[in-house]
């Protein structure tokens, strides 16, 4: 069945190895041609039903591709434009081993069947085989195993045609010698038909060849002297972090520096992108600076290098030896980061072909890209990526790779930030939905016995209005001896998601649910989130049940964890479950239920905040939309009820409960969730904010916070108090999951909660961490078997660490939402609120408009005026006339959207009050509002017309 | 800990282009010695091994180790130096071969009719030439075929055979070196493969019970296999021996 042949291979690991390792040569693989009468056909993709149509070659062909095709132009290959492609396994293999993004795009293509796509392992197959001879770069051996591929398949099927792509023109010429038909993939995409889009997608890595323009950078090192340098100490290695305000400044996080490295001007740079590992050289003491205060924007239009060098020269100037930092400059790239970037084309009169491109990302350098439809362009928000940074060329070359929608769109927007993100939203795959119970569903008599029947309790829903994934119901009962029966019922979405299969990755990857403004991007199919999983009033529904029993002061006096059977007999709303506790008129059972849980909670909640428990606030508005043109209409602050307090203790009680139980269950391997005690030097703001209003916020244990929180109120200033805690919140770390085989005992604890155990258990519809702990206490409980990957604590570290990454970044999309939303409101506004100082800086006052929860920058010294006001650093005040400014203290303002650049929209301060002569500006009457905001409009309309 | 390395491709072949239920190539010779009573070389794939058995004689050294109703057997297992990538004295009596002596003594125990030599011993010596994975297996193999070499009544073949889990999924036999170094746990057992018992097992680390099974069950299969090759190993020495000495009717081999 096959023939071996072993062969030898040095190995170079600190000292020489020998290793030797098999190569199996096999008579059993197959061309995977259907038309092929020797081969047996086992399932292939290739098709003779597909034809390419090229130009260059008027007959239906087979595409054969070299390896640099693959990594330079994946853009084009994912394009449905050609098929019937032949992937060769030397090809795979180096592809792979050069970059696994590339990789793993490539595959998604292969195994998509229509595309035809076929992998041939032409370097185990007996024919193709060949052995790499002495003094063979592995290169020219790579290209010498395709061309042989090449041959083989020309005399194994004489009647079809191959067509090998390859931008390499040694191996083109050697190919074109053997016979072999060959083309760049320019040629070949230029001749295609209909391929006038795809010529702007094409990698441009062929444009080394201008010559007449001198060199802008210095050269990097080759890799070797790298490699030495970073060996012998000259060098060190890093990742580049650009600067957000100086498109010239960077720092380089080293090792080998406490502090980050600065690195500065063009030869500083020297063609780093943001993210990129690079090696840098350390200049020598006397050259050190410390990092520049003031901003640069790239404010080139063109790709001119004047103004490069012109701002070069401002940053000369401003550079200052005071407090100075390890400084060095970019030698060389150790590997780059580059992924594809969201942003605009910058608008400009350039003709031709080439254009310039503005990320979104500030820390992102212009892209210069080569494009056909520029003036549709220009309307669109477009995703570039960058393919090569010449040393001649001001910016990087790379190529455009899809528009995404009309700039100021909000669904093009959402796409933005979605993508910026990293959030995957992707419609779900037909294998995933392959998982999914089939329609209709019915509960099965097996399900019923499996489960506690609970049909017959009055269960309850209370949730914000709208919600249509509902995980958690309640209910409360009266048992005997002055006994209560309190149950929390959780969607039981483990029942549908089994472990392992194509949802169950799909859900484990994206994570979380991410809810922006007017869209959300589930984390399951929208027939589990909304449906089956939802526990809907008046349906059956399976749930998770944690029951407790508990005595009238809330002491549980039993716990008992099963799935079962619920119908919920309401879905409720807070607002609704709120009226239904306060009318008194109302006695049926669920009111009375409700009014129970109610002061249950509060007893809960007293004990909780006694034993050191915070009460945190952050500014959280709702925007309300207008239903058809899915405009905002306004932005509020939301609302809060006693019912939103009392599901949530009985989540956090369920939560507790939960974690006390797989913890014992699973010691080594049970998902928590933990708040790390945050360091002293956090709180440095909100002390400093405390002791300048006269409150001593004492910050040794969260019990002592929260007291001295709790004291910190000042009766004419009644917003004092959420602001204090606004600030406490930002002092606070980033509360995390984790394995708890992989922390100690005391490290577990939950900081905000005051708990020493806690998990994520009530809320399995929109976070994959709840589907994992209703796993582990499925097995727990013996209704459920376990498998491997639940109980590895290294593969739950895995996933916890991409649980923490999507949901910080779920949480970052949802505020970029909000942010875009409110912009998207106050366009053409022009409106005076109510704000508070939140801190009070040397030239201006950051002020928190808690109505719209925004929080920005009020600049009371401009640059070439002279401020009415003097600042006081120890008092933290600034002084005009006899009017003083201190923190927390409350302003009015006016905001104006400021949209000159059209990417960073930002919002305008003024100050109306306290009137400052020279500085304030007058309030503004209703008269003037509508005036202004015609004013407005209008001018908008002179811009359009000037720009057109 | 994510090392997520594909053991076995899409297209279905492993890493050297084998798939996940063929063995290494396996070529055998027995009689390689004059001077022991019985001994054999092996190659599995790059791992080749040495055996050769002395025996049964009479109990040397300590005469009351003997035992009335059996004979003893000894097993002493060891590798060359040169026998890894890296060149590494390893002494006779390190806890590495002792513990591989062992574990070769309790396999080939099982199927030595021990019963039939009263007062007496087996030696049976085993060494490692090159290590490329598998390397208690090829030793359980060897030291079979110098036993039948040497002419000792065993109850069958025991055969040897590793196997893992590639992808989380897919069990795959006979493990490479290679592939012990990338993959997960491996397991290894030597059994009788004609009535399926099985004689010894072990594993390098802990496997989930859902996978043990398909695991064991690709074992097995293994030590079948392989079982199948010796015998015809055995049976083609058996004649070529048989020629030479003039009491085997294979005269077409003669004219050869």
């Amino acid at each position: 069945m096959f023939s071996t042949r072993a062969f030898i291979k040095k190995n170079k690991v600190g000292n020489y190895l020998k290793n030797i390792r098999e190569h199996y040569i096999r008579d059993d693989i197959f061309c995977g041609l259907e038309s092929c009468k020797s081969c047996e056909v086992l399932d292939t993709s290739l098709t003779g039903g597909f034809n390419n149509k090229n130009n260059l070659f008027k007959f239906n062909h087979y595409i054969i591709l070299d390896t640099n095709i693959i990594l330079d132009q994946i853009d084009i290959l994912e394009e449905d434009v050609f098929g019937n492609v032949i992937i060769l396994h030397t090809v795979l293999k180096e592809v792979k081993h050069r970059s696994l993004p590339v990789y793993k795009r490539l595959m998604s293509i292969i195994e998509n069947p229509t595309r035809h796509f076929y992998i041939f392992t032409n370097d185990h197959h007996k024919d193709t085989y060949i052995n790499q001879e002495k003094g063979e770069l592995i290169n020219d051996f790579n290209d010498r195993c395709i061309r042989k591929a090449c041959t083989w398949y020309m005399k194994h099927m004489p009647n079809e045609k191959f067509v090998l792509i390859t931008d390499d023109r040694g191996n083109r010429n050697t190919a074109r010698n053997e016979k072999i038909k060959t083309c760049t993939i320019t040629d070949y995409v230029k001749n295609l038909e209909n391929s006038k889009h795809l010529q702007d997608k094409l990698a441009r890595k062929d444009f080394h060849t201008v010559v007449d323009s001198d060199d802008f950078y210095p050269p990097h090192l080759p890799t070797v002297d790298i490699i030495q340098g970073i060996k012998d100490g000259s060098l060190h290695q890093g990742t580049f972090r650009a600067s957000t305000s100086n498109f010239l400044e960077a720092s380089v996080n080293v090792d080998e520096f406490e502090e980050p490295v600065i690195v500065q001007g063009r030869a500083g740079l020297n063609r780093a992108v943001d993210g990129d590992f690079v090696a840098i050289k350390i200049l020598s003491k006397d050259e050190w600076i410390s990092p520049s205060d003031i901003i640069l924007e790239d404010e080139s239009v063109t790709e001119g290098v004047d103004e490069v060098l012109e701002k070069e020269k401002v940053l000369k100037k401003t550079q200052k030896k005071a407090n100075a930092q390890p400084t060095g400059m970019v030698v060389g790239i150790v590997r780059r980061k580059w992924r594809q970037y969201c942003g605009i084309l910058q608008p400009s009169n350039m003709d031709g072909l080439f254009h310039l491109f503005v990320p979104a990302d500030r820390k992102i350098p212009k892209v210069r890209i080569e494009t056909r439809q520029a003036e549709f362009l220009r309307t669109q928000k477009i995703i570039v990526a960058i393919d090569t940074w010449p040393r001649h060329s001001r910016y990087p070359t790379g190529h455009f790779v899809r528009a995404l929608g009309k700039i100021g769109d909000q669904a093009t927007e959402n796409e933005v930030v979605l993508l910026e993100h990293d959030v995957p939203h992707s419609k779900f795959s037909e294998e995933v939905l392959s998982f999914l119970p089939k329609l209709p569903w019915t509960i099965k008599e097996g399900d019923i016995a499996a489960r506690v029947d609970l049909r017959g309790l009055d269960i309850c829903s209370v949730d914000p209005p709208g919600c249509t994934d509902i995980d958690d119901a309640l209910h409360c009962r009266e048992i005997e001896d002055d006994k209560l029966e309190v149950g929390v019922h959780i969607a039981d979405v483990s029942h549908f998601i089994r472990p392992g299969n194509a949802l169950d990755i799909e859900a484990s990857n994206r994570a979380t649910t991410v809810y922006l403004v007017n869209n959300r991007i589930d984390m399951v199919p929208v027939l589990l989130s909304s449906n089956l999983c939802s526990l809907r009033g008046g349906e059956e529904r399976f749930a998770f049940s944690c029951v407790w029993i508990m005595d009238k002061e809330a002491n549980i006096l039993e716990t008992r964890f099963h799935k079962s059977i619920i119908k919920s007999k309401k879905a409720m709303t807070y607002e609704e479950a709120q009226m239904v506790i306060d009318d008194k008129h109302q006695v049926h059972s669920i009111a009375q239920s409700l009014r129970n849980l109610n002061s249950l909670a509060k007893i809960l909640k007293r004990g909780r905040l006694d034993k050191g428990a915070l009460v945190l606030a952050s500014p959280e508005v709702k925007i309300l939309m207008d239903s058809e043109t899915h405009d905002p209409i306004s932005v509020e602050a939301k609302k809060l009820f006693e019912t939103n307090s009392m599901v949530e203790e009985f989540m956090l009680l369920a939560n507790i409960s939960v974690a006390q139980k797989i913890l014992k269950e699973f010691p080594e391997c049970a998902l928590l969730r933990r708040h790390p005690t945050p360091p002293p030097n956090n709180f440095d703001p909100l002390v400093k904010a405390g002791n300048h209003l006269g409150f001593a916020i004492k910050i040794d244990s969260g019990k002592n916070l929260a007291a001295s929180l709790d004291e910190a109120i000042r009766e004419d200033n009644p917003f004092l108090n959420t602001m204090l805690r606004i600030l406490a919140t930002r002092c606070m770390m980033q509360a995390v999951y984790f394995s708890s085989g992989m922390y100690q005992k005391d490290e577990y604890f939950h900081y905000g909660l005051a708990v020493p155990l806690y998990t994520h258990f009530t809320s399995p519809i929109r976070r994959y961490a709840d589907i994992i702990v209703h796993r582990l206490l499925a097995v727990a409980i013996g209704a459920d078997c376990t498998y491997p990957d639940l109980l590895d604590k290294h593969k739950s570290t895995d996933l916890c660490k991409n649980l923490n990454y999507r949901n910080r970044m779920a949480q970052y999309a949802g505020r970029a939402s909000v942010a875009f939303n409110t912009h998207l409101f106050f366009r053409g506004k022009l409106q005076d609120e109510e704000g508070y100082v939140l801190f009070v800086k040397k030239n201006a006052l950051q002020i928190l408009i808690p109505k719209y929860g925004l929080e920005c920058t009020l600049y009371i010294s401009e640059e070439g005026k002279t401020s009415p006001f003097t600042y006081d650093e120890d008092h933290q005040t600034q002084t005009a006339g006899d009017i003083v400014l201190h923190a927390f203290d409350p302003v009015i303002v006016r905001l104006t959207l400021d949209s000159k650049n059209i990417q960073h929209e930002k919002f305008i301060l003024q100050l109306v009050k306290p009137h400052i002569e020279g500085f304030s500006i007058a309030p503004l009457t209703e008269m003037e509002t509508k005036h202004k905001l015609t004013e407005i409009e209008s001018g908008k309309k002179n811009k359009k017309q000037k720009k057109s | 800990m994510s090392k997520k390395k594909e053991l076995v491709s899409k297209i279905g072949l492993r890493l050297d282009g084998r798939r996940a239920d063929e063995l290494r190539r396996v070529r055998c010779k027995m009689g390689v010695f004059s001077q022991p009573d019985g001994s054999a070389y092996i190659e599995q794939g790059l791992t080749k091994v040495l055996a050769a058995v002395y025996g049964p004689h009479q109990v040397r050294g300590n005469r009351s180790k003997a035992q009335h109703d059996s004979a003893i057997v000894n097993c002493q297992f060891s590798m060359a130096v040169f026998s890894t990538s890296e060149r590494k004295k390893r002494p006779r009596g390190d806890r590495k071969s002792s513990e591989m002596s062992i574990h070769l003594r309790q396999a080939l125990l099982a199927a030595i009719k021990v019963e039939l030599y009263p007062w007496s011993q087996i030696d049976i010596y085993v060494e490692v030439l090159h290590a490329d994975g598998g390397v208690y297996p090829a030793c359980v193999n060897a030291a079979t075929l110098a036993l039948i070499d040497a002419g000792i009544p065993l109850k069958e073949y025991v055969c040897a055979c590793s196997a893992s889990l590639a992808n989380n999924d897919i069990p795959m036999v006979d493990i490479s070196h290679q592939e012990e170094m990338l993959g997960g746990p491996t397991l290894t057992i030597a059994a009788l493969p004609m009535s399926e018992k099985i004689v010894l097992m072990e594993m390098s680390q802990r496997f989930h019970i859902d996978h043990l099974p398909k695991v064991m069950a690709k074992a097995l299969k293994g030590c079948k296999d392989i079982k199948v090759i010796l015998d015809e190993a055995v049976r083609s020495h058996v004649e070529d021996v048989g020629c030479s000495t003039g009491w085997s009717n294979t005269s077409q081999k003669i004219k050869v």
